[in-house]
Order: structure tokens, then C-alpha cells, then sequence
């Protein structure tokens, strides 16, 4: 029998992960392929309440599926992993409940915008108090490189192997004209400046919008042979062009072509729950007292 | 707990199944209520949106019925007792997401005011049809409670039972209803709010930072943690462990799909609620739930005119069903007779219990019109030659 010999080793002392507030570690390591874009987008969101100073405890994360669907399944938050295309309602119905909490969906753009095209349309259209982070990557990289409503025409994947030739989805100009009152586009690189906008996405009322712009390095690199997944986020981002306020129609991705980022729409509209309010003070008047959510009656 | 008085609407009332449903969902509690307009269930959201501006419930009128049932669902997390309503091919798009509730264990209540199928079939007509979905349409495996009223009193009614029930066993519970009880028309009488016994959910007392979302994988109920308050738990729709986390193997697997199974089965007969008449002595046994079992009522009183000995089982739960019961009747009794506005659901599983114990009879019925109790007489006789 072998026998443990211990070795001298100097004392390691024990130092913690930056993130280690916003981490669950013991879920560490994670799924994530190195190189992807949705661990700097993570730590862009985790600077952003970070910055805020919000208590942790009434921020509630929701993901649906695939591979930025894990998102919630990392952070130590009230979080909700659910099915494909659906965080939207869930995060919908739990900020009906809670309207006292910040409620933050972060998911990919074949889950929001494919499968729930249609949730993410309507809770914008009501202007439902939420922030929906949206890692783009052009691709359904849990499944292997699929196809996606955003990938850009003529680019290649698993499902589309002689190029996409479907006119993609803009997907500021979509969340803008669905009635978002925040809407901003980075890329995975732009680190602070995504932080940035998540962070006034969070604290604007009504229902905020972040696209950002991501490698995946596993499939969309290496079906489209654009070298390793950091080669694409340096790409992404240097062939980005910071243009506030510019027209969200004017912002459609090209197969990589320039990429224009930056804050689109930031306006002031009331959000779901205080139409609701007036909507039914309208009617009755004193009698109808103002919902504000918490346990049983108001 | 007792109802709270804001909510309860006491007195007599002349109110179809559908309204009587609503006022059941007012009454046990419920603050949310998510759904989509299909007929014959919409007069349930209806009055639940005319209802809850002054007794701080928040009606919504989703996109869908997918969004519906995960609205529901994020609602419930949040702390409001939450339901929808729909009818067969809403029902079909929320079985997704009742699987999800399922997996999450999650308080609420969906009612299926069945019509007649598959596709978009007899919408304005009644069916029984969607019995077997209800139990088995959300893929995986599980068990389901599903409560099946006769009338709009027991609309009401089990409208707070499914409630309680869903508290009790931190589950989705349906109700099975159909388009002839809820726009029948009928005396309803709500109960002043002493009388009405609620079930409260029960919240972790464990502190932050140690609690999980659930406690063990054994059958048994897991007080649920609130949201907001520091536990900053995890769930998931994928198999998981009772921390919450995914557990992509097969142990896992088996942990967490037999708990959600022996959930159901382990308190079976709480749940299980027969409604049985005339079973000391019967030749022959007549089983049928919500409006087959008013149906069958004449065909029952004239054959028992005629001196046959028929006794009858009302299902007010059709799911789990009341295998034991079934088993041990099979071998005390001639014959027994499922009457279902299918071609065959539950008598499937009737038949499976009596395992050629007695003979086995299906009265079945594409839907579209109640049975004509001639044909139940008729089977009633032919069973005790």
C-alpha cells in the first residue's frame, strides 16, 4: 500500500475570487467553452449591480436555454433556469408578484428572440419593469452550431452549410419598435461600456434592452473559419463603431462588416404596473387602491 | 386558515360553471391570474379581470398560453397564489410549461373547460377528451392531480380545493372541467369566509445561506423558500438535485422523476376523492366523472327500477386514479362501466385495474352532446345478462 507523504508546502493563502459576491462557486467551473463572449458579459452584469450598490437579495436573474441560458445557474441571486424561449413570462408573472425587486432576464438570441420572439415583443410592447440582457453569438451553440434568426446572411452553420440566406433580425430596431425604452448594442470586449448600459438598463423603470455582440468560439469560429474565439471578440470589436442615438433601422449586422454600437433609445414611458394603476384609478376612482405587489393583498 | 372576506362573494348565486369557477379561484386567495382568450373557457378570465382591480389581484391577458402558464409560474415563486384557464389547444401549448411547474414544484391551479378535439375541433361544444393528455401531455414522467366538477357549485368548490391541494403538495393541479358545466347555469351558494378552509403555503424557516429548494428526494412535501429574501436558491427545469443544481446522470435522474411520482402516489388516498352510491351489493358499477356523472343518473334510476343492483362512482379526482378501489371492486363485482365523452381514456386504466377480474364496458362518446342515458341503460342491462 502506497502511503500519503505530506509534502512541505508553504501556506497558500486563501484568496478570493473577485466575483466571488455574485458567483455561486460551488458551481464554479463553468460550462463555457474559453474564449466565449458570455463570461465577460456575465462579469459586465456583476460590475453593473456591483456599481449599483443594490441589495443582492431583491435581484432575481432568469435564463431560459442553451448555452448563455446557464447564466442563472452561476450567479448566487434569486435565480430561475426555465425552458426554452419562456424566462420572459416567468420573469414577467414573478415581477408582477415582486414588482419591489429588479428582475433581470439574461439569455441568448435564439431563446429570446427565436422561440420567444413572441414574449419578448409583448413584455416590451406592456413595458413590463424588466432588463433583458441578450448575448448574441449569431448561432445555437448548445445544439452544436445551428441556424439562428440573427445569424447574418451567407455565414455558415451546422443547419445552414452553404451560408444562411435569410434576411436576420435587428435586434434593437426589434426591441425598439415593440415599445423598449432603453436599447443599447455592445460587444463582448466593450467591457466597461457594456457594464455601463447594463447598469442604466437596470435602473431605468419600464422594459430595458442590451444586445451584445459575441464569439462563439466553438462553432460560429470554426464553421465560418474565423480563427479562435478571441480572433472574432477582437474583430467584433474593432470593426465596431460607437454611434449613440443612431436610427435603429440604420444598425442591421452584416456578415462581418462594421458592427455599430452604443445607446439607441433611452426615453420615458410609464411601465406596466403603474398603467395598470391608472388605468384602474381612472375607473374607481379612491376605491382602487394602487398595487404594489408583496405577499397576499396589497 | 379561513378565506379572507374581501374575496367572498356570500350568498346565492345564479352563476355558470365557468363564473363559479373564477369566484372559487377569488375566494381561495388567488392574486394572479394570466390567460388567453378560448372559448368555452374565457368567462372564467372574464370574471376574474372584472373581479380583481378592488381586491388587489392583478388580471393580465398574456400573448399565449405558453406565456400564460409561465406567467402563472413566475407569479406563484413570487408569493401570489396564480391560474389560468383554457380549452384543448391552449391546453396542448401549456403542457410545456405545467411539466416546468411540475419539475419546479410549483403552487397553481390551470383549468381546462374541455370541448371537443383533436385540432381545433367542436369549439363551442363539450368533450372528455383531453383526460389522457392531461395526464400524460407534458413529456417525462410524473404524477398529476386532476379534479373533474359536475356543476357550477362544485366548480366553485373544487376551484379551492385545487388550490389547497396545490398548496399541500406544492404542484400545478387541474381542473378537468368541460364546455356543458361551465356554461350551465345554476344555483351557486358561497359560504361565508369562516366556512372556507384555505391552505396556506408553507415557507423554510431554515435561515439564508443554508436552506435549499427542496429538501429531500423522498415522496414527501418541501416547505418552499421565498424569493427576495436573501436565500438566493436556484431552480431549474433540468434534472436537479434538492440544492436546485443540474445533475446531468441517470442516479439523479431517478432521485428526482420517483419524487415527483411517489409525491403523488405516497398520498394517494388523501388525494384520491371517490364519490361512491349503492356499491354494498352491486352486480354491476358505473364509473363516470364531472358532467358524464349527472348524465348517467336516469339510466342508473331506472335500471335500479328494474330491480338491477347498480351502484355508481363519481370521480371528483380522475388523477391519480383510484387504482386500489377499482382493484378490489373488480373482484367483488359482475361488471363495471366507465362512462367518458371520449372513445376510451380513463377506461383505460379502469380496465387495467380490473386486470379481467369482471368484465370491463366503455360507453364512450365523441363529444359534441352529452350521452343520451338510453345507451348507458342499454350497456347497464347488456353487463348483468
Amino acid at each position: 500500500m502506497s502511503k500519503k507523504v505530506a509534502l512541505n508546502k508553504a501556506p497558500v493563502e486563501e484568496k478570493q475570487h473577485p466575483m466571488e459576491k455574485i458567483l455561486r462557486m460551488d458551481r464554479i467551473p463553468h460550462i463555457w467553452c474559453s474564449t466565449c463572449g458570455i463570461g465577460t458579459t456575465v462579469t459586465a452584469l456583476a460590475m453593473a449591480l456591483d456599481q449599483l450598490g443594490l441589495d443582492l437579495n431583491k435581484v432575481a436573474i432568469l435564463s431560459g436555454i442553451g448555452c448563455t441560458g446557464r447564466v442563472a445557474g452561476y450567479l448566487k441571486l434569486d435565480s430561475f433556469h426555465t425552458t426554452h424561449g419562456r424566462s420572459i413570462p416567468f420573469a414577467f408573472g414573478l415581477h408582477i408578484a415582486r414588482p419591489d425587486m429588479k428582475v433581470i432576464v439574461f439569455s441568448g438570441d435564439g431563446d429570446l428572440i427565436s422561440i420567444g420572439g413572441n414574449h419578448f415583443i409583448h413584455t416590451a410592447r406592456r413595458n413590463a419593469d424588466m432588463t433583458v440582457i441578450c448575448v448574441n453569438n449569431f448561432i445555437y451553440a448548445m445544439t452544436g452550431g445551428q441556424v439562428a434568426p440573427t445569424t447574418p446572411t451567407t455565414a455558415r452553420s451546422a443547419t445552414s452549410p452553404y451560408g444562411c440566406y435569410e434576411h436576420p433580425f435587428n435586434l434593437p430596431l426589434l426591441a425598439a419598435s415593440s415599445g423598449a425604452v432603453y436599447v443599447a448594442r455592445w460587444t463582448a470586449l466593450h467591457i466597461r461600456r457594456l457594464a455601463n448600459s447594463i447598469k442604466e438598463a437596470i435602473a431605468k423603470p419600464g422594459f430595458s434592452f442590451v444586445e451584445v455582440v459575441a464569439p462563439c468560439s466553438t462553432l460560429y469560429a470554426r464553421l465560418n473559419k474565423l480563427g479562435t474565439g478571441l480572433d472574432l471578440m477582437k474583430f467584433y470589436h474593432d470593426n465596431s463603431v460607437i454611434k449613440h442615438g443612431a436610427d435603429p433601422k440604420e444598425i442591421d449586422i452584416d456578415y462581418q462588416s462594421q458592427i455599430i454600437v452604443g445607446k439607441f433609445v433611452d426615453i420615458d414611458k410609464p411601465p406596466y404596473i403603474e398603467c395598470f394603476n391608472a388605468g384602474n384609478k381612472r375607473v374607481f376612482g379612491d376605491k382602487f387602491k394602487p398595487y404594489g405587489g408583496g405577499n397576499g393583498s396589497n | 386558515m379561513k378565506a379572507d372576506p374581501q374575496n367572498v362573494l356570500v350568498g346565492a348565486h345564479y352563476l355558470d360553471g365557468n363564473h363559479a369557477c373564477g369566484e372559487g379561484g377569488i375566494a381561495a386567495g388567488c392574486k394572479f391570474f394570466a390567460g388567453y382568450p378560448i372559448t368555452p373557457s374565457t368567462e372564467i378570465a372574464e370574471r376574474v379581470s372584472r373581479r380583481f382591480p378592488l381586491i388587489g389581484g392583478v388580471f393580465v391577458q398574456m400573448e399565449d398560453e405558453l406565456a400564460s402558464m409561465n406567467a402563472i409560474l413566475g407569479a406563484s415563486w413570487g408569493g401570489k397564489k396564480s391560474m389560468t384557464c383554457t380549452s384543448g389547444p391552449g391546453f396542448s401549448l401549456m403542457m410545456e410549461n405545467f411539466g416546468l411547474g411540475l419539475m419546479l414544484e410549483t403552487p397553481c391551479v390551470l383549468v381546462n373547460v374541455q370541448r371537443g378535439g383533436p385540432s381545433t375541433g367542436l369549439p363551442t361544444l363539450p368533450g372528455q377528451a383531453d383526460m389522457m393528455q392531461a395526464r400524460w401531455g407534458s413529456h417525462g414522467d410524473y404524477e398529476v392531480i386532476a379534479l373533474a366538477p359536475d356543476s357550477p357549485q362544485e366548480s366553485f368548490e373544487l376551484t379551492i380545493h385545487a388550490f389547497n391541494l396545490s398548496e399541500k403538495y406544492r404542484m400545478p393541479v387541474l381542473i378537468m372541467t368541460d364546455e356543458c358545466v361551465g356554461h350551465m347555469t345554476e344555483k351557486v351558494v358561497i359560504p361565508p369566509p369562516e366556512e372556507i378552509e384555505l391552505v396556506e403555503r408553507k415557507y423554510s424557516d431554515v435561515p439564508p445561506g443554508e436552506a435549499w429548494p427542496y429538501m429531500e428526494f423522498d415522496g414527501e412535501v418541501s416547505p418552499m423558500l421565498p424569493v427576495g429574501e436573501g436565500h438566493k436558491f436556484h431552480i431549474t427545469g433540468l434534472t436537479h438535485d434538492i440544492r436546485g443544481y443540474p445533475v446531468i446522470n441517470s442516479e439523479a435522474q431517478h432521485l428526482n422523476t420517483r419524487h415527483l411520482i411517489d409525491k403523488v402516489k405516497k398520498h394517494a388516498d388523501d388525494i384520491i376523492w371517490l364519490e361512491e352510491k349503492d356499491i354494498d351489493g352491486a352486480d354491476v358499477v358505473v364509473m363516470a366523472y364531472g358532467i358524464s356523472s349527472r348524465v348517467m343518473q336516469p339510466a342508473i334510476a331506472k335500471a335500479k327500477k328494474e330491480g338491477i343492483k347498480v351502484g355508481q362512482i363519481k370521480m371528483v379526482t380522475v388523477w391519480p386514479f383510484p387504482e386500489k378501489r377499482v382493484k378490489e371492486l373488480a373482484e367483488k363485482v359482475k361488471a363495471m362501466i366507465m362512462v367518458e365523452m371520449n372513445w376510451g381514456q380513463v377506461y383505460l386504466e379502469m380496465e387495467r385495474c380490473i386486470a379481467g377480474k369482471c368484465e370491463a364496458h366503455l360507453i364512450g362518446h365523441g363529444g359534441g352532446t352529452v350521452h343520451n342515458p338510453e345507451d348507458i341503460y342499454n350497456t347497464i342491462k347488456e353487463a348483468v345478462k
